[in-house]
This record gives structure tokens, sequence and C-alpha cells, in this order.
């Protein structure tokens, strides 16, 4: 049993943190969020270089064959700079969707372009009605001859703005709801028959609403087995959630940091307010909140890394944790900030908004409770 | 980053599995239950696990440890919670052992280890007094020293088992001067000495498990004394990490935790099993996520204890998170007994009451208060994951 890093690994998170520090500092974040594609392409450009995209890949597409672990080490540091290129998108998503259910084909193709910074990816999974349920699907893909033709629409495409290709969940048979009955689809995001409206929000990505109005696609575009959709789309969702947990903690470690130095600077009553008692015993609620939601996310990284039959119980619980500890981090930082903590000017707002916003992302801390419940009660 | 088991932890698994069902059998069993044979129980239980070689897992190889890796020490305590079993009574095995092998001289090691290691020697602990209780270091029981004795005058009180102890473990003021942490020596005190008198104190649980001991005069040889006069507090310290490391009875939560599932699988509300209650479910998968978390922070504390020495102010974390979820469990379970609650113990049968566990649960409830008082308050630890870590 061990909790530690790897020199490997030690590496990939200096170089990441040192590129936060040098490269992603607050003002540069904020011209990058108000900048027309809310992202860098040139900052893409030096995740390529830097390895960065290659790390969930395997070697034979010259990934770097990294294990949850290296995911993890990646999204902290992303989130203690509140990193706004589209890495949860491209490379776990859509990249994530190719690597565990992709064809021979499909890899050797995209893969490697992703890898060197050449293709933006989104999948678009969400619809008006859906909620935080993957299966409740009302796009449908229907073949003909050798095609697929998709109608329907998805919403809060992360990254849909600026994807090249997206996958696209879509229901090939069945009702709607029904796990069974799902398909993916690799579709060019310039195919004919798509509109895409974009919109900001509030942690800074651009997103966006896509409909598909006879969308056709080659028959070979499908990602996975027919019908089958849900079981890829569900694993790859998992590994994701962890993932957005990692970045989680380094936005709450983040906070607590930030909360910790300015209370020891901070005077009133001719103090500073890091020696009232009634602060103290909040930032030690929030120390605790952080090492408890670190110690979840490490059991929940090594249970999937073990390839362990509890993955899914340790990912509804990471994310309830997720939810609930990171509200009560980001609350505390703003409280203790006082007037500061409500200004768009502070950072800590901003790191607020990415936490509110990564609850949405696959589901809230309630959401996953439920489910937890329904797994762990309900047998 | 890797938590799995090796085929070898999985074989040792297999044989602390073994061990403890058959040498925790049910005549040892019920006789830890009843208050007349207890004391002798425990001692029977403790004796056994000396015999295995494996009463104190806490311990360096050279005192009668085990040797065990982070791994197999979580492995054992997962098992015997598992299995139902109380950890060993602490004060002797688990406190003042690892004073006496830190800080004590050879002749010490040598007189008091082994009583220790085959539980010939029940101990108690000495340290809380009536005006000094979070604020441990206020204590004013002193010692005098009068050639080869020191004379001991005063109080101590919540000291659990003291009817039962052979010895006493003491804070004792040996200095008035200076920083009040600063005159505090550490003395082990013969219970059989004249001028030792024990109160019982009668908990909220209705049982007696707690006491008051007073010091009249007690002569104390001075060889009792664990290394240097008025260097007590650093002792003491040492010690209490390990406490709070040991309090936070993870693995005995999830165990509790179980059996409240189970037991609420059984009741009937309003026409269906208490468990499908969505309600009861979220206050129930409030706490085992939260024991998820714990149990991996233990390990972590574990792990970083295996690599480099005694834990640090990170067992504070461990004391308060779990000892706030020791209680969240017992407040569960008392949810589930309903208007059993209250059941006091009696020659009743289960049978005839109509109820099988309204009495432990409300007894594990009550005295489960002191958790969150005991070893330092959940606010003492606070302030000192305030000061320790935060640097606040």
């Amino acid at each position: 049993m061990n909790f530690e890093f790897t020199e490997e690994q030690g590496m990939l998170r200096d170089s990441v943190a040192r590129f936060v520090q040098d490269s992603y500092d607050f003002d540069t974040r904020r011209k990058i969020a108000a900048s027309e594609e809310a992202m860098s392409r040139d900052n893409w450009q030096t995740f390529a270089e830097l390895g960065w995209l290659s790390v969930p890949f395997a070697e034979e597409h010259g990934g770097f064959g990294g294990s949850p672990v290296d995911t993890m080490v990646v999204m902290e540091e992303f989130g203690k700079g509140l990193v706004l290129e589209p890495y949860l998108a491209t490379v776990l998503l859509f990249g994530g969707l190719l690597q565990r259910g992709g064809t021979v084909e499909q890899q050797a193709e995209l893969i490697p372009r992703i890898i060197e910074g050449g293709c933006l990816g989104a999948f678009a999974y969400l619809e008006r009605q859906s909620r935080y349920e993957l299966a409740d699907i009302k796009t449908t893909a229907s073949a003909q001859g050798d095609s697929i033709v998709l109608n329907g629409e998805k919403v809060v495409v992360f990254n849909g703005a600026c994807a090249d290709q997206l996958i696209v969940s879509a229901r090939s048979r069945g009702e709607q709801s029904d796990r069974e009955g799902i398909s993916l689809f690799l579709v060019p995001a310039d195919a004919a028959g798509i509109e895409r409206v974009s919109y900001r929000l509030m942690d800074g990505q651009l997103v966006a609403n896509i409909v598909f109005r006879d969308v056709q696609v080659p028959a070979a575009n499908l990602v996975g087995e027919l019908h089958a959709g849900y079981h890829l789309m569900s694993e790859v969702v998992n590994a994701a959630t962890i993932a957005l947990a990692s970045e989680a903690l380094g936005i709450m470690g983040q906070l607590n940091a930030k909360t910790l130095e300015y209370t020891k600077t901070r005077k009133q009553f001719g103090v500073a307010i890091g020696s009232f008692q009634a602060l103290q015993h909040r930032m030690v609620d929030t120390f605790m909140a952080y090492e408890q939601t670190k110690s979840m996310l490490y059991r929940a990284v090594c249970e999937l890394d073990g390839g362990g039959d509890d993955v899914a119980a340790c990912v509804h619980a990471l994310q309830v944790m997720v939810d609930r500890n990171g509200k009560k981090v980001f609350g505390e930082a703003i409280q203790l900030h006082g007037g500061m903590g409500i200004t768009d000017e502070l950072d800590i707002g901003h790191y607020a908004k990415r936490l509110m916003m990564i609850n949405t992302c696959f589901g809230n801390g309630d959401y996953h409770q439920a489910q937890f419940n329904q797994l762990r009660y309900s047998a | 980053m890797d938590t799995s088991f090796a085929p070898e932890d999985l074989a040792f698994r297999d044989e602390v599995r073994a061990f403890f069902a058959e040498a925790y059998d049910a005549d040892l069993q019920a006789r830890l239950n009843n208050l007349e044979t207890f004391k002798d129980a425990v001692i029977d239980w403790q004796k056994r696990l000396y015999k295995q070689g494996w009463v104190a897992p806490g311990w360096p190889k050279e005192y009668g440890g085990t040797g065990w890796n982070a791994t197999q020490k979580f492995i054992f305590e997962t098992e015997r919670s598992a299995a139902g079993i109380r950890d060993v009574i602490p004060f002797g095995l688990n406190m003042v052992g690892p004073v006496i092998y830190g800080f004590g001289n050879e002749e010490q090691k040598q007189r008091f280890l082994p009583g220790i290691l085959q539980s010939d020697d029940w101990w108690c602990q000495g340290y809380s007094e009536p005006g000094a209780g979070s604020d441990l270091a206020a204590l004013k029981t002193r010692a005098v020293r009068e050639g080869d004795e020191y004379v001991v005058t005063g109080a101590k009180i919540w000291t659990s088992y003291a009817q039962y102890a052979d010895w006493i473990f003491c804070l004792v003021r040996t200095n008035s001067e200076g920083k009040k942490q600063d005159g505090i020596s550490f003395l082990l005190i013969d219970m059989t000495s004249p001028g030792i008198k024990v109160n019982p104190i009668v908990s909220i649980d209705n049982h007696h498990s707690l006491n008051e001991v007073e010091f009249n005069e007690v002569r104390v040889p001075v060889a009792n004394l664990i290394g240097e006069q008025d260097k007590g507090w650093t002792y003491a310290k040492a010690l209490l990490a390990h406490e709070r490391t040991a309090i936070a009875g993870v693995a005995d939560s999830k165990r509790n935790l179980a059996e409240t599932r189970d037991f609420a699988a059984r009741e009937i509300n309003g026409g269906k099993s208490l468990l499908s209650d969505p309600l009861f479910q979220k206050r129930l998968s409030d706490i085992e996520i939260e024991l998820m978390a714990l149990e991996f922070t233990e390990l972590r504390v574990l792990a970083s204890v295996a690599a480099g020495g005694a834990p640090g102010p990170e067992s504070s974390l461990l004391k308060i998170k779990g000892t706030e979820m020791q209680q969240a469990v017992q407040e569960l379970r008392m949810e589930v007994a309903a208007y059993y609650q209250g059941v006091l113990p009696s020659d009743l049968s289960s049978e005839q009451l109509g109820h099988d566990f309204g009495s432990q649960a409300r007894q594990s409830y009550m005295y489960g208060r002191a958790a969150t008082i005991y070893g330092g308050s959940n606010e003492v630890q606070k302030n000192i994951i305030a000061k320790a870590v935060l640097g606040l």
C-alpha cells in the first residue's frame, strides 16, 4: 500500500504546475475567457508539445499510456489555474470514447491528431429534458442504406463551439430513457444539417447547443457497439467524473490556501482576523473537507486503476463529496474574504463558479447520492 | 499510488480471520458481555492475542510488537472489527507501553513491558483532573520529592476502569515555576499504595466505568519516574497523538453502520422495510460516504507513519471526523430502535421484550457522547489543527 507518486508522475505534475504558474496568471486567464473562442490555441499547441494531450492514450497510437493517476495529476494542476482549454472535452471525453470504443480505423485516424493538437473534439450527450440521466435521449439515429441519419438536438455541449469532430449519443432503438438502444456516432462538426449556437457559461467556457437535421454520416462512424452505447458512455463518464473531481480538488486547495493567507494578513480590530477562533474553526472545517475529498478521490482512482468492482459506487460517493465539500469550501472562502469575496476582481468567485459548473457536468450531489443509494441499499 | 492487496496480504487476511474465528469463541463472548466476568474475560482474550504474538501490532518488534507493515495493520484492524471484536483495553498496550519503551530506562522497560504485553497488569490513565480537562496542562496534582520518593497529593478524574487497575500512569506537577507545561512529570503509581482512594462515577449510560482517583500523600519511588523530572508534557503529547489515531475507530464505525443497516432492513415501517425509505437511505449514505473517505484518510496516515515515524497533527483530523462518525452511527441506530431505544438492561429475554438491540443502542449512544470530549475535546483538536497545520 502506498500513496506515493512515481518519479514520472512527479515530473508531469511539475510541468503542468510550472505552466500554470508562469503562463496562466489570473489576468491572462481572464483575457482568454473573454476571447472569441474562450480558449487559446497557442496554449493548446503548448499542451501538445509538452505531451499532455497524449497522457491517457495507448502507446500504439503515440500516447503516453498513462493511468487514471496520471490524469488526476494533470487535472488537479489545471484546477489550480482554472485552465479553460478543452482538455476534458477533447482528450478525456471525445478521446476517451475513441480509446475505449473506437474502431481500429477511427483510432488510427483521430488519436494521433488529438495528440498533436490538430483535432478538437466534443461529446454531445445532454438534451433539454435529460438533466443528469445519460440514457434520456430523444435524438434519433436511423439507418438509411450505408448511412446513418441523425435528428434532434444536443445542449450545453462542452467545447461544442470550437470542436472539429463530435461524438453524439443517439437513440437507435427503444424508448426514451431505455439504457438499451443507445448508439454513439462520430460526426464532423461541419456536416450538412448541423446548426450550432454558442454561448458562455459563468465559469468562462464557451458551449453550444447543436441541432441535427437529417445529418448523414457513414455507418462506419459508429463508435462502439450498435445499441450498446450506454455501457461505453458510462465507463468514459465515470473516468471523466473522477478527472473532474481532481480538478475540483485543485480548486478547493487553492481556495483554502488563498483564504488562509488572507486571514493572516487582513487586519480588523487591530489584529489579523486569522487570530479569531470563530474563523480558525471554520478554516479547520474546510481543511478537513479538502482532506476527506482527497481521500475519496484517491479511493476512486485506486479502484478505477486496479479494475475493482466498486468503481460506480466510488464515483457516486466522490461526486457527493465534491458537491457538498466544494460548496462548503467556496462558501467559506467568500465569507472569510468579506466584501472583497463578492467582487469579480478577486479570483475567489471565479474558483467558486468553476466548482459549481463541475457539479453539473455529470450529475450533482443529490443525483449521485440517489444512484449510490440505489446501488447499495436496493438490492 | 496503489492500495490493492498482494497475494501475501490476502493470505495474511485469511490467517487473521481464521484465528479470530477460533479464538474469539462463544463462551468468551458471553463472559465479555457479563459485567461480573468482564475483567477476567478481557484478560483472557488479551492473553490469547499475546500467545498468538498479535497483542501489540503498534509496538516495535524488539519490544514484542509484530513488525507488521501498514497494510497488515490495516487488515488486522478491519478483520477485528468485522468479527465484532472490541479493541484491547488501550491504557497499557496503546498508551503507557509506547511511553515506556519510547522514554523509559532499561530497568523500567524490563519491569513493566512484560506485564503489559501479557495483561498481567491492568493500567489506567491519570490525566484529567476536576480543574483540568481540555486544558490538561493546568493540572494541579503535585508530587514533592522527599529522598528517594515522590509524595503525591491531588485528584484525577474520568479514570476509566480505575476500579480494576493495578497501576496508574499519572501526569503530576513537580514544578510551579515558568510555563505550566514545563513543570509536569510522568509517574507510574502502584494502585495498592496507601493513600489512594477510588470513587465510582456512574455515567449517562447508567454504567460504572469512570472514576475519580484521590491521592493523599501517596509515596512513589523515584525509580517510577519516566524520563526526566519536569519533562512529562513531551512524553504525554507523544502519547496523545497515538491515542487520537486509535480513538477514530473507523473500522468499528464501518461495522456498526453495516449492522445498523441490517437492523433497518428488518424493521417494517408503514408496511415497507425501513431500509427502503429514501430519507433513511440518505441518512445512511451520508455516513457511509464519509466513512469510505475516512477509511482512506486513515490509510494515508498509516502509510505516512510507516514511512516516517509518529502520527502528527493529522491524527487530530482523524479524531474529529472519526468520533463524529461514531456518534452519527449511534444516533441512526437509535432511530432504528424507535421506542425501544429507552430499554434498560434487565433479566427479560428479547423474546419477552419484543426487541433485541434497544438497550445496547441506548448504551452506545449515551456513552458515545464522551468520544467528542475525551482525548482532547474536538474543539481543542480544531485549535491544534489551526495552530500546527494551518499556522494560525
